[in-house]
């Protein structure tokens, strides 16, 4: 293992982490205990699912604008299901899941099948799903739901809540996927030069087609998460959720153009981001001065990468 | 060779020397006749439904309602025919719109409430422009980051409230000059002079150079990194341009970011023809796309359709006309 291995993006990315956590702690002595980290963890699952699958769609080159829109959709989707056609309430989760599926499946066939580029065809269904979300739901709340649903979004497993450890979950089989097998190297060929991919033999489409599919999965599951948190449907749910998603995953050292991105990378990248929020509004800054430090960050971020990477090549 | 998935297109016999002005202009600007078709096609359909459609007061809220939107996308088209983007815009015109309407209230000249936004918004583009073309950092990565620090600067420093007490002689986009609402005759005039920039002007020419292909742009003589800083500043001077119809429609400004602006004027844009990979597009299409928003809204409304499915039928119309332009261009 030489120097030039050792600081990788992730590596730098790890360290500022750190450099935040010492830091935040010093500000507020409620932030480095064991109940706040948890609750951050608790607060950052659903953009946290969403940003994985994204990972691997920003690493084939593309992107999906419309996370937060599918979001919406199943979240409607599970009270329409639920209170409105009387389905169980695990049955219209499950079927919720399987619409925002569905959802990802309709970019994936819009993208591969007619060749839209992924930015336009996503940007026309986020307008498309949240319309669909506003126009099923007429702007109506559905609320009350069972108690036992909270366990998902607001309860606790062996002390840690329930929802990091789905993400946890995902986070670890992703990874695996992505690092060491042959489909994940197929994405990242995807993303370093697709034509040179689809004349080795490599199944582009498919790959891609399954990709905005989990993508969508992850989305729906991520509102299931979220009507369990916060224990009510809106139609404008996971607004804007696509850019802090993006904006971990870049952070986090995928290249918007393709071919390099890690799950790990984009963790610490998430970590980051909520360890910002979080002990910046305990140390009393408000969440919007907050919102300018990661758009800072971010910049500064990708600035100092590129600097170190020309360095090296040097 | 079909194991490939390389198609060869099939050789179409030559039955004239020169192709036919009809030929000529579809392959020019077939997604602006595409966009034309649609808006023609819903004022026949929704008409006949309801005649009040065409009723002066509709078309003048139709033509003029969007206007600050196609005068945004035009700076837009640019950025993208250079085969960049930007996602702050919209939090820049909201940042801009507060500090006119403080200049405003504050008592200075109108024309100064006007005028400064718009050179604020060059400067702020500058500098993502600046780290863009010098900083090597992709432009949606640059404006991600710009749209957090804008957004988050203008609540935490206003908390989002509103600007009341305008002077009325501050509230152009209300005022008609010969009887035509102001703000579509800035629309009109800035989309062809932008227009004709950007097709028979050599620095206009020279953006599509770079979007097409920056390394024969930069063999013939191209300056890339200071055109990209370029093209940001003139996409700023449209936002501030976007901010004066914006900011003096109504007699108050919300000093808060508005939702999803910078998607709808992307959309506007790239649904008007500008494609996201550079090199082309017309602002003639991105204007005709924000007509043809204003139309879809209009319309609803006419047909009684609930408000609620209007992201829905925009989000479908989007697809349709994104899906025939491919279907259009796989054939041409």
């Amino acid at each position: 293992m030489t120097l030039r291995s050792l600081i990788r993006h992730e590596t730098l990315l790890a360290l500022l982490l750190v450099l935040a956590l010492v830091v935040l702690s010093f500000q507020s002595d409620r932030f480095f205990t064991v109940a706040n980290l948890l609750n951050q963890g608790r607060l950052m699952t659903e953009t946290g699912l969403i940003a994985i699958a994204m990972t691997f769609i920003i690493a084939t080159g593309g992107i999906d604008l419309s996370v937060g829109s599918i979001l919406g959709l199943a979240a409607i989707m599970t009270g329409v299901f639920w209170h409105n056609l009387g389905l169980p309430l695990p049955v219209a989760a499950l079927a919720a899941i399987a619409v925002g599926t569905l959802a990802g499946l309709g970019n994936g066939l819009i993208i591969t099948r007619f060749r839209v580029p992924p930015l336009i065809a996503t940007l026309a269904t986020l307008a498309l799903y949240r319309g669909l979300a506003e126009g099923i739901s007429q702007a109506r709340s559905v609320r009350g739901y069972p108690d036992w649903f909270y366990v998902l979004g607001q309860g606790e497993v062996l002390g840690v809540p329930t929802q990091l450890w789905v993400l946890l979950t995902v986070a670890v089989i992703a990874s695996i996927v992505l690092a060491y097998t042959r489909w994940g190297r197929t994405v990242y060929a995807i993303g370093s030069n697709e034509v040179a991919a689809r004349f080795s033999g490599l199944s582009v489409e498919k790959t891609k087609l399954l990709l905005y599919t989990a993508s969508g999965f992850t989305s729906a599951l991520a509102a299931v998460i979220f009507v369990s948190r916060v224990s009510t449907t809106r139609s404008d749910m996971g607004t804007g959720i696509e850019l802090d998603a993006i904006t971990a995953v870049v952070l986090g050292g995928a290249s918007i153009f393709g071919g390099r991105g890690t799950v790990l990378g984009t963790v610490i990248g998430l970590c980051l981001i909520q360890a910002l929020k979080n002990g910046l509004s305990l140390a009393g800054v408000t969440g919007d001065g907050t919102i300018m430090l990661i758009g800072a960050v971010l910049i500064l971020a990708i600035l100092a990468s590129n600097l170190f990477e020309r360095s090296g090549t040097r | 060779m079909a194991m490939t998935g390389v198609e060869l297109p099939p050789v179409r016999p030559r039955t004239s020397a020169r192709p036919s002005t009809l030929r000529r202009l579809m392959a020019d600007y077939g997604q602006e006749i595409v966009v034309f078709a649609a808006i023609l096609a819903l004022f026949v359909v929704v008409t006949m439904v309801n005649p009040r459609f065409i009723s002066a007061n509709n078309l003048t809220s139709i033509f003029s309602g969007n206007a600050y939107i196609a005068v945004a996308a035009i700076g837009m088209s640019m950025v993208i025919v250079t085969g960049n983007i930007d996602v702050s815009v919209g939090a820049l015109i909201g940042v801009l719109a507060t500090i006119s309407g403080t200049l405003a209230v504050a008592g200075y000249p109108v024309w100064v409430a006007w005028f400064v936004p718009v050179l604020v918004g060059m400067a702020i583009n500058g500098v993502i422009g600046i780290l863009v073309a010098y900083g090597r950092i992709p432009s949606i990565v640059v404006t991600l980051g710009a749209l957090s620090i804008l957004r988050g600067g203008l609540i935490s420093i206003t908390g989002g409230t509103w600007i009341s007490n305008l002077p009325p002689e501050f509230l152009i986009a209300q005022k008609r000059f010969f009887d035509i609402p102001f703000p579509l005759i800035a629309m009109v005039v800035l989309t062809l002079l932008a227009a004709l920039w950007m097709r028979y002007f050599p620095y206009g020419r020279s953006l599509y150079a770079l979007g097409g292909n920056p390394e024969a742009a930069v063999a013939s003589g191209i300056p890339a990194e200071r055109r990209v800083v370029a093209v940001f500043v003139i996409h700023g001077f449209f936002a501030g341009l976007a901010t004066i119809l914006f900011a003096t429609q109504l007699q108050v400004i919300q000093s808060t970011v508005p939702s999803n602006l910078e998607l709808t004027i992307i959309t506007a844009s790239v649904i008007g023809g500008v494609s996201i990979m550079g090199g082309s597009g017309t602002v003639i299409g991105s204007t005709l796309a924000a007509i043809l928003f204003a139309t879809i809204g209009s319309a609803l409304i006419f047909v009684n359709v609930s408000a609620y499915w209007l992201r829905a039928v925009i989000g479908l119309l989007i697809l349709a006309t994104v899906l025939a332009d491919m279907l259009r261009r796989g054939r041409a």
